[in-house]
């Protein structure tokens, strides 16, 4: 075994619970990755080893017990906006720089539940805002594919992490595409759940009507491992589904037979450039072989999707970050009164984008604007929730883009709107709160440069089609293999499954 | 009667009897050690989210039931945006447009018996911020001081929020409004509502408009009123303040007021604030409430008699005066003692004077409530009857009563074996009259003589020789009789 961290979760935890290797072996492994590898990639903004080094012993003691761990010694990174109790939790932003949780998330707990080791907790977008991680307020990622390179984001760190076999999985949070576009990037499967199917207590809101946990994973099988043990009702989150999980891991497949795939007529590739067009009518072109029926969807409302979700997820987030006041943890910059501690406090621990979307949403929400913008854009989201159900009269799943290019250079997305553009084919089915997974699709070389990039294909299906969209990626990325094409660019070779 | 009449709007925060708090499982107690009843929830730690408490919202649904409010089938949870230290999130979750429930309204007495009724402009559910003590000036008061200390025990309890139309014309109806408010939600047991523990806090707005007018004078709010007592001297204050001031041609300033009990006036604290810009949006940690239409019945069902009934039977059904009503509703287990020995002994008025008379002495003197004393209702049901047919006389009965509160048990078993029972037979009775009248010539010839007030003694002797058994009226009648 070369890289622990980087063979699969499901090997991993089967030679753990064989016996056949310690959890604590595999975590000094994955420690000694982290420690060869960060300097360059940066995924983590705390590696914690005494932590991971503590969770390996107690996962060994469970094992020499007898108990069995889906996820015995499998490395895992948390993304940094996600609560572990006694870890620094900062969410990436200045202002939560030395906040320790009293607390720890219910889907981490899970995931330590089952024998996963936290070996660190990953970079973002500040407050999970952004699609490249360039607005971490704290750390520079960089893409393990070619260092020059965006992560992407809001997951960027998690990402990374796993593409650079720093952990073999990892949890991310998506609210417009925040696992899906990092996954796409970095070579990597990333998932979103259905909305309300994991947990979000102990979750840093952005915005909280959107926000949804899920695993970024080398393959399919992995992310359906990591998903098994998170979804399912949670009693601290009243936003949580109460509804039984069917395993997603007994439902892989091989075949697309019988499944009838949606290709959206709004989301023409052509405009995307010549050779990323040419991986998704490659990729289309796969799911037929594969034994899928295409049939062509419409989702008129679809081009909305930007306008609603930057009017939505603003207005959450203003009310949701203002609580970060100074008064009670996190950052404070004294004052003589109160108002003006508030003022300097949030002007010195905020950075730009995090300032731009709650500026964004107060104004949505204040009176006399309440109704022209976020009453309407809530009306808009219930139309496009309807485009997609209409849809999905007439497919299984939708097969998309999870990004409109490959990895970008660090600087090259310099005004807000091409960079939330970023998002243009993972926000619509965040607004209709659907479950979406970017797989490994094949790859371009960006112009100016000799290093091929990942391109992600993201499929969607119904609410609650968890174990039916997770078998289709499955059998698609057994099929193609685009992940194993290439691998990092890091001195080290990774040896994967 | 003053040419001004007053109108006045009350708003009360009436928190919640739970055992927990709001939006978390931290117990809902009063008091404790600064900030040690909390948890990642109620301090709004970065990640934790809010789970509505089932309680609280039924406490709603029955309250808003009791005040005859609409129960609409859907509900939502808003956020109320503003920054303030001691509220955790920086919003408050409170019901913007649809809380709960809908309308509604209070009916209350007053001294003179009136019923009238208050409409609610609203009641909806909310959560309590903490609590801040500023340290470092003199008086305690925000201005001057170095430091703030913010406790947040009390963050997060559930609390009702109920707020009456101006429809209360002066001090007298505001606290009879409160009283009935009060009573209402003790009989529900959905609060204490303890104004010394902060579990009811109320701000009075109010007007004043020529009698007759029906324009809206420009109001104030009237704050730190910390009991009934405290209401109404500020209220009276308040109305005294405003008409002298148009009575010198001034005007009254929109303005929010601090009531000095102490000093017994009331302080400007703010003018007219700048209009606050809450930006409530639906809160999305929280799904939208629905109440199912046969829970509001079962809830409906379940509703014990309310305060403003029980005092419509109590002076319409029974004739207890304003006074005896108001004391009974006051004291629950009294007046459900009351109203047992009344279900059995069918006569209230009797019920009446034994139970505020001389169980209520006896009580005092003892100190043991009425309903745990060994007096069961039952039994204080058989002396009315007892006395009512004229087995026993009144000073019999007094005797009675006091054995019966030792455990004396069954009062007609106690008349049965000693033989207690009242002398109503004449012939009896004129033997017994024979015989005191003998025995005393001296007292007979002084009667005779026109001394007509000695006739007491004699009766009195009558009774003593009947061991207090004979009908007094009786004796009373054969001794005059005899005399004459």
């Amino acid at each position: 075994m070369s890289d622990a961290a980087a063979r699969s979760a499901t090997a991993i935890a089967a030679d753990v619970q064989a016996g056949r290797v310690s959890a604590r072996e595999i975590t000094e492994k994955a420690l000694a990755r982290v420690a060869a590898v960060e300097p360059r990639v940066g995924a983590y903004l705390t590696v914690l080893d005494a932590a991971a080094r503590a969770a390996a012993d107690r996962v060994d003691a469970c094992i020499r017990a007898g108990e069995r761990l889906p996820l015995a010694g499998v490395p895992l990174a948390i993304k940094d906006n996600m609560a572990l109790a006694g870890s620094r939790t900062t969410a990436a932003s200045k202002i939560l720089a030395d906040w320790v949780a009293p607390y720890t998330a219910t889907a981490v707990a899970r995931l330590l539940a089952a024998g996963a080791i936290p070996i660190g907790k990953a970079n973002l977008d500040e407050f999970a805002m952004g699609s490249s991680c360039e607005n971490s307020a704290l750390g520079t990622t960089r893409n393990p594919y070619d260092l020059e390179r965006v992560p992407g984001g809001s997951s960027g760190g998690s990402a990374a992490a796993v593409a650079a076999g720093e952990a073999t999985i990892a949890l991310g949070s998506d609210t417009g595409g925040s696992i899906r576009e990092p996954a796409a990037f970095c070579n990597v499967v990333g998932f979103k759940p259905t909305y309300g199917r994991v947990s979000r207590y102990g979750l840093i809101a952005f915005a909280s009507s959107l926000d949804q946990i899920g695993p970024l994973a080398h393959t399919v099988a992995d992310a359906a491992l990591v998903y098994d043990a998170i979804a399912g009702g949670d009693p601290m989150d009243a936003t949580s589904l109460d509804r039984p999980v069917e395993p997603a891991s007994a439902r892989l497949r091989d075949d697309l037979r019988g499944c009838k795939i949606g290709i959206v007529r709004q989301f023409d590739t052509q405009t995307l450039g010549d050779d990323v067009d040419a991986v998704y009518r490659r990729a289309y072109r796969d799911l037929e072989a594969l034994g899928a029926e295409l049939v062509e969807v419409t989702l008129p409302t679809a081009d909305y999707g930007l306008a609603t979700y930057y009017l939505i997820a603003p207005a959450e987030c203003s009310s949701n970050l203002a609580r970060f006041d100074g008064v009670r943890y996190g950052l404070r910059v004294d004052a003589d009164d109160v108002r003006e501690m508030y003022a300097r406090t949030r002007a010195a621990g905020f950075g730009p984008e995090v300032k731009r979307r709650i500026l964004i949403g107060t104004y949505a929400l204040s009176s006399g604007y309440y109704d022209a913008y976020y009453v309407r854009a809530q009306k808009a989201r219930t139309l496009i929730a309807r485009d997609f159900e209409r849809a999905f009269q007439s497919c299984d799943l939708i097969a998309a883009p999870a990004a409109s290019c490959p990895a970008f250079r660090f600087n090259a997305k310099s005004d807000p709107y091409s960079m939330y553009l970023m998002d243009y084919y993972t926000i619509p089915m965040s607004l209709a709160g659907l479950p979406a997974l970017s797989v490994p699709c094949g790859w371009v070389t960006p112009d100016g440069s000799t290093r091929p990039m990942p391109l992600g294909l993201q499929l969607c299906g119904p609410l609650f089609s968890e174990p039916l969209l997770l078998g289709a990626a499955h059998a698609y990325e057994s099929a193609t293999g685009h992940a194993r094409a290439h691998r990092p660019a890091l001195d080290e070779a990774v040896d994967h499954v | 009667m003053s040419e001004f009449e007053a109108v006045i709007g009350i708003e009360c925060h009436v928190e919640l009897k739970t055992d927990a708090k709001m939006f978390c499982g931290c117990p809902n107690t009063f008091g404790g050690e600064p900030n040690t009843n909390v948890c990642p929830v109620c301090l709004g730690l970065p990640g934790a989210l809010p789970v509505p408490n089932a309680r609280a919202i039924e406490h709603m649904l029955r309250a808003g039931l009791a005040f005859d409010a609409e129960i609409p089938a859907f509900s939502k949870f808003d956020r109320k945006n503003y920054f303030y230290p001691d509220m955790p999130k920086d919003y408050q979750i409170s019901q913007y447009d649809m809380p709960l429930t809908q309308g509604g309204a209070v009916r209350y007495w007053l001294a003179d018996g009136t019923l009238k009724v208050c409409r609610l402009t609203r009641i909806h559910l909310e959560e309590d911020t903490g609590k801040s003590t500023h340290a470092g000036s003199s008086d305690g008061r925000i201005a001057g001081s170095t430091f703030s200390l913010i406790d947040f025990n009390r963050a997060g309890v559930p609390l009702m929020e109920c707020v009456s139309e101006p429809e209360l014309h002066g001090a007298d109806e505001a606290v009879a409004y409160l009283e009935a408010l009060r009573r209402t939600l003790l009989a529900l047991g959905v609060s204490d509502v303890k104004m010394e523990e902060g579990s009811l806090r109320c701000d009075a707005n109010i007007s004043i408009r020529p009698r007759g007018s029906r324009e809206l004078g420009t109001k104030t709010e009237i704050k730190n009123m910390n009991s009934f007592r405290s209401v109404h001297r500020a209220i009276e204050s308040e109305i005294a303040r405003q008409i002298a001031l148009i009575e010198r041609g001034e005007r009254v300033t929109q303005e929010t007021r601090g009531w000095d009990e102490a000093r017994g006036v009331s302080v400007s604290m703010r003018s007219k604030e700048e209009a606050h810009d809450y930006r409530y949006f639906p809160d999305p940690d929280l799904t939208p409430l629905s109440v199912a239409p046969a829970r509001v019945e079962e809830l409906r069902a379940q509703m014990p008699e309310r305060p403003w009934q029980q005092f419509e039977r109590y002076t319409g059904e029974y004739g207890l005066s304003v006074t005896q009503a108001t004391q009974l509703i006051d004291a629950p287990a009294l007046a459900g003692y009351f109203d047992r020995v009344v279900a059995i002994a069918g006569n209230a008025r009797a019920a009446t004077n034994f139970v505020l008379g001389d169980l209520s002495r006896l009580a005092n003197e003892r100190s043991v409530a009425v309903a745990e004393s060994a007096v069961a209702p039952e039994h204080l049901a058989e002396l009315i009857a007892l006395v009512e047919a004229k087995q026993i006389n009144s000073k019999i009965a007094k005797e009675l009563l006091e054995r019966m509160w030792d455990g004396a048990g069954s009062p007609r078993a106690i008349v049965e074996r000693e033989g207690l029972s009242q002398t109503s037979d004449p012939a009896a009775v004129a033997a017994l009259v024979d015989g005191v009248l003998a025995a005393h010539p001296a007292v007979v010839a002084e009667y005779r003589a026109g001394k007509v007030n000695v006739a007491g003694f004699l009766v009195g002797n009558v009774m003593k020789a009947s061991r207090g058994k004979a009908d007094p009226a009786l004796v009373q009648e054969l001794v005059k009789q005899r005399l004459g």
